[in-house]
This record gives structure tokens, C-alpha cells and sequence, in this order.
């Protein structure tokens, strides 16, 4: 699998109460465990199976995912800013590996 | 080309849900050509026992907003937003949407949940459809109230996981 990257848009400032859209985007094959290689051997599941955002250390959005969401995962949602801080975002794979993108917000 | 697998998509679910869980394995490994690929699907009945498990009971049906295209051509990454149009307050707030499709080799999609922090009960995702089939949104608010709504796709190309 090609090296997985995580990518997010977050606007880098928004006034205090402004509700903000959030795009996140990784690139993961989401293997869905139903498929067969040419020999006809079951091509075992390795999805991410959970999606978490953080706004200054607290979780405030989360995702079960199941193997039919597409390979190349997006999730798009929305936060409320009423103060400047950091979000944390992380991706759960199926084999155990996490992987996290930062962005942080300005009060305009 | 990669082919979808059809006896090995029956979930444990329907297994669990069948008559008597060995028999059903046996049957459905020996089952004529051609029902096996419907018997490696979800079923309504199966989503029903989902939802049933998340909240309950059957919800009634309410204002949830799907926006699914009416024709998916390729069925690999068919774009799916929902939206409630509710108050998202600590006092009330919608707690957790489930995304369902009652044609899938398992009728999980996905689950959002939100909190307050949220501002707003919405969430966009891509998802797989290996054939036409409906897709089921069940929604909880946070005093456990409940409700659903569902949309049929039709799939020309279906999405087999690849």
C-alpha cells in the first residue's frame, strides 16, 4: 500500500459561535474482506474502522466505519469554534496502526 | 479483475438470525448457483434487526435529509450526505446517525457521533453499493428518542470493494 497520508481542510480562523465545515480525506485501500485474488484466496479485510476528532484534547465528532465505505475514506462534518485551538484528527486501521493530522484555528 | 466473493459475505448476523446456526451454514454453502449470490447479501430483515439492536424498537419515520444520487453509475464510491435540522445544545443534541444499505454483503455502513460541539447535526461520506438497493438512516437524539428514513440508489456498475 502506498504511504498513507492523512488530509484535512479546516479554515485557519473563524469568528467565536461561526459553525465550520471540516473535509477529511485519507488514502486507504478499505479492503473490504469480500474480495478474491486471482488464485481465488480470500483477500483478508484491513479497513480503517474509526474516525476521531479532537478540538484542545477533547473528542467532539467520531466514526464507526464498516468495510462498504469506499477506499480513500472521506468524512466531511462540522464544528462549532468558540475559542482559538488545536483539532486532532485520527484514523484507526484495522492492523493497529493510528495515524494523526493536527490543524489549528484562529478567532478571527 | 478481482471477482466479489458471495458465500463468504454471509455475516455472522445472518447466521446467528437463521434457523439453527450450523444447518444454515451447511445450507448455504450447498445452495443451487445463483441464489448464492442473494444469500451473501444483507437483508431487509437483517437491517431491521440492526436498527432494533441501536434503538429498540422499529423508530418511526422522520426528518432526516439524505442527499444520495437517484442513479449511482459507479456503485465503488456513490457520495451520501445526511443532515438533521435539529438544535444541537447540551441540553439536546443529536447523539448518533447509522448509515445502513439493506443490499451490501453486511448492512453497516457507517455510524457519526456528534455532541453539541458539533453546531450541526450533519455528516458526508462516500460510500459502497454492490447493487440498487435502499439505503436506511437511523438517527438518536440524546433523550434516546429515535428515528429513521431510508432512499433507494440504483447502481449500474456495482461496487465490490475494489
Amino acid at each position: 500500500m502506498a504511504k498513507i497520508r492523512p488530509r484535512v481542510r479546516v479554515p485557519g480562523k473563524a469568528a467565536a459561535g461561526d459553525v465550520v465545515e471540516i473535509k477529511t480525506l485519507i488514502n486507504h485501500t478499505m479492503e473490504s474482506g469480500h474480495r478474491k485474488d486471482e488464485s481465488g484466496n480470500t483477500i483478508p479485510r484491513q479497513i480503517i474502522n474509526r474516525f476521531e476528532a479532537l478540538f484542545n484534547g477533547q473528542e467532539f465528532f467520531s466514526v464507526d466505519l464498516h468495510p462498504s465505505v469506499s477506499s480513500n475514506p472521506y468524512i466531511s462534518f462540522f464544528a462549532k469554534v468558540d475559542e482559538a485551538g488545536e483539532f486532532t484528527f485520527r484514523w484507526h486501521d484495522d492492523d493497529g496502526s493510528v495515524y494523526e493530522e493536527t490543524k489549528s484555528i484562529e478567532l478571527a | 479483475m478481482l471477482e466479489m466473493q458471495d458465500s463468504g459475505g454471509t455475516s455472522r448476523r445472518r447466521v446467528l438470525f437463521s434457523l439453527g446456526g450450523a444447518a444454515a451454514v451447511a445450507t448455504g454453502l450447498t445452495v443451487v448457483p445463483g441464489l448464492g449470490a442473494r444469500l451473501a447479501r444483507a437483508s431487509e430483515t437483517e437491517v431491521t434487526e440492526v436498527i432494533k439492536e441501536m434503538v429498540g424498537e422499529m423508530p418511526a419515520e422522520g426528518a432526516i435529509s439524505i442527499d444520495l444520487p437517484e442513479i449511482a453509475e459507479n456503485g465503488n464510491t456513490v457520495p451520501l450526505s445526511v443532515e438533521i435540522d435539529a438544535p444541537m445544545t447540551a441540553d439536546s443534541y443529536v447523539q448518533d446517525i447509522m448509515v445502513l444499505a439493506d443490499g451490501n454483503p453486511s448492512p453497516r455502513v457507517a455510524q457519526f457521533r456528534f455532541t453539541p460541539m458539533n453546531g450541526k447535526a450533519s455528516a458526508s461520506t462516500r460510500m459502497r453499493l454492490v447493487q440498487t438497493q435502499n439505503v436506511v438512516v437511523v438517527a438518536r437524539m440524546s433523550d434516546g428518542q429515535a428515528m429513521m428514513a431510508s432512499k433507494q440508489v440504483k447502481v449500474t456498475i456495482g461496487g465490490c470493494g475494489g
